[in-house]
C-alpha cells in the first residue's frame, strides 16, 4: 500500500494539512464544531488572564481537548520579543507545550511581523527547546535567517492577518519552498478556498486559516471547504501537473472521425 | 476584622485583599483555578505549581495568572 502522505513537524506525523486558529467564533461550540468539520489536528491558541471574577465563563480546554488536537499556543498581541518570550514560557508552564507559534508583530495597522524581533525572539526559543513555528513575512532571506536560527517551521503571510487577499506574493513563496525543506505553512491572509488551493499547489505543506473560517457567513459549510481545498491542492501539486500550452490539444482522437 | 493582618495585592491587574501569611495555593484555592489549566506568574517569576504552598504572599505582590483562550 502506498505510504500515507504525513505533515511530519517536529517529528509528529499528522494527516490533515489544515491547521486552524480558535479565535473569532461567536462562541466555543461553534468553535469546537467548525474545527471538527475542517478535519484539522493541530490549533492554534492564545494565552490571556485567567477571568476571576466570572469564573463561570466556559474554557477552551473544556471544549477542545488537548489530548486529542495538539495545542499551537501563539503571541498574538506582543510587539516585542519580551512579551512574546514570557507569553511563549507561561504557555509551556500550563502544561508542557514546546511547540508554539511566534509572532511579534510590528505594525499595529497591518499586522505585520517585525521580523528583527521574531528573529532574535527564534534564536532564544531555540536555546531554550521550544519547537518555534514562525509566523513571517514572506521574504526569502529572513526565511533563511530563521531557519539558520533553529525554527521547526516557516510561516510566512499570505497577506495581512485577517485581510483575506489570498497569496500575494506567489514568486516569494516559492523561492521559500525550494530553498528549504522545513515545514512550509501559509500562516495569515487566506480568504476562501481557491486561495488555500493555490498555496498548497505552490508546493507548501499546510495552511493556517482562522478569519476565513470563523466569520465565513457559514463557518461550518466553509470549515468543510477548506478541508477538500487543501486536500486538493496537495494532491494536485503531488499528481505532477500538465504543462501550460498556449495551443489547445483535442481530448478526442481524430482517428476514426466520420 | 483587623486590618493590620491583611495585605493588598494584585491579580491579573486587580486589587485583592488577603490575610496575611496566605500562600499562593490558598489564593488559587479561593478564587477556584484549575490548576492544571493554568500558569502562574509572581512579580514576572513563572511559578512551578508544584511548589505553590510554600510561597507566602507579600504586600504589593504582582500574580498573574493564565490560560488559553481562542486565538489565531
Amino acid at each position: 500500500m502506498k505510504k500515507k502522505d504525513y505533515l511530519k513537524i517536529d517529528k509528529k506525523n499528522f494527516l490533515s494539512r489544515l491547521i486552524v486558529g480558535t479565535g473569532k467564533y461567536k462562541n466555543m461550540s461553534e468553535c469546537a464544531k467548525a474545527i471538527k468539520i475542517s478535519g484539522a489536528e493541530i490549533v492554534t491558541v492564545a494565552v490571556r488572564r485567567v477571568n476571576i471574577v466570572d469564573k463561570n465563563k466556559p474554557l477552551l480546554m473544556d471544549y477542545i481537548d488537548p489530548k486529542k488536537i495538539t495545542y499551537l499556543p501563539n503571541t498574538a498581541g506582543c510587539f516585542n520579543s519580551e512579551q512574546a518570550l514570557r507569553t511563549l514560557r507561561l504557555a509551556r508552564e500550563i502544561g508542557g507545550w514546546k511547540l508554539v507559534k511566534l509572532e511579534v508583530l510590528g505594525d499595529k495597522k497591518n499586522l505585520l511581523p517585525d521580523m528583527i524581533e521574531t528573529l532574535k525572539s527564534t534564536e532564544v526559543l531555540t536555546r531554550e527547546g521550544f519547537k518555534v513555528m514562525v509566523y513571517c513575512n514572506d521574504d526569502p532571506l529572513m526565511a533563511k535567517r530563521l531557519e539558520n536560527a533553529g525554527a521547526t517551521a516557516i510561516m510566512p503571510l499570505a497577506a495581512p492577518i485577517g485581510s483575506g487577499l489570498g497569496i500575494q506574493n506567489k514568486l516569494n513563496i516559492k523561492i521559500i519552498r525550494d530553498q528549504t525543506k522545513l515545514p512550509l505553512i501559509i500562516d495569515a491572509g487566506i480568504g476562501t478556498a481557491s486561495d488555500a488551493s493555490m498555496a498548497m499547489e505552490i508546493g507548501c505543506d499546510g495552511v493556517l486559516i482562522n478569519t476565513a473560517i470563523a466569520r465565513a457567513k457559514n463557518p461550518f459549510v466553509m470549515a468543510d471547504a477548506m478541508r477538500h481545498a487543501v486536500i486538493a491542492g496537495r494532491k494536485s501539486y503531488l499528481s505532477g501537473r500538465i504543462k501550460k500550452n498556449i495551443f489547445g490539444s483535442a481530448s478526442s482522437p481524430s482517428k476514426g472521425l466520420i | 476584622m483587623n486590618i493590620k493582618n491583611k495585605i493588598k495585592i494584585k491579580v491579573n491587574g486587580k486589587r485583592l485583599i488577603f490575610d496575611q501569611n496566605t500562600t499562593v495555593d490558598k489564593l488559587t484555592k479561593k478564587l477556584k483555578i484549575p490548576l492544571n489549566k493554568v500558569a502562574i506568574e509572581l512579580n514576572k517569576k513563572i511559578l512551578d505549581k508544584k511548589k505553590l504552598k510554600k510561597i507566602k504572599l507579600k504586600v504589593n505582590d504582582k500574580i498573574e495568572i493564565v490560560h488559553f483562550i481562542g486565538g489565531g
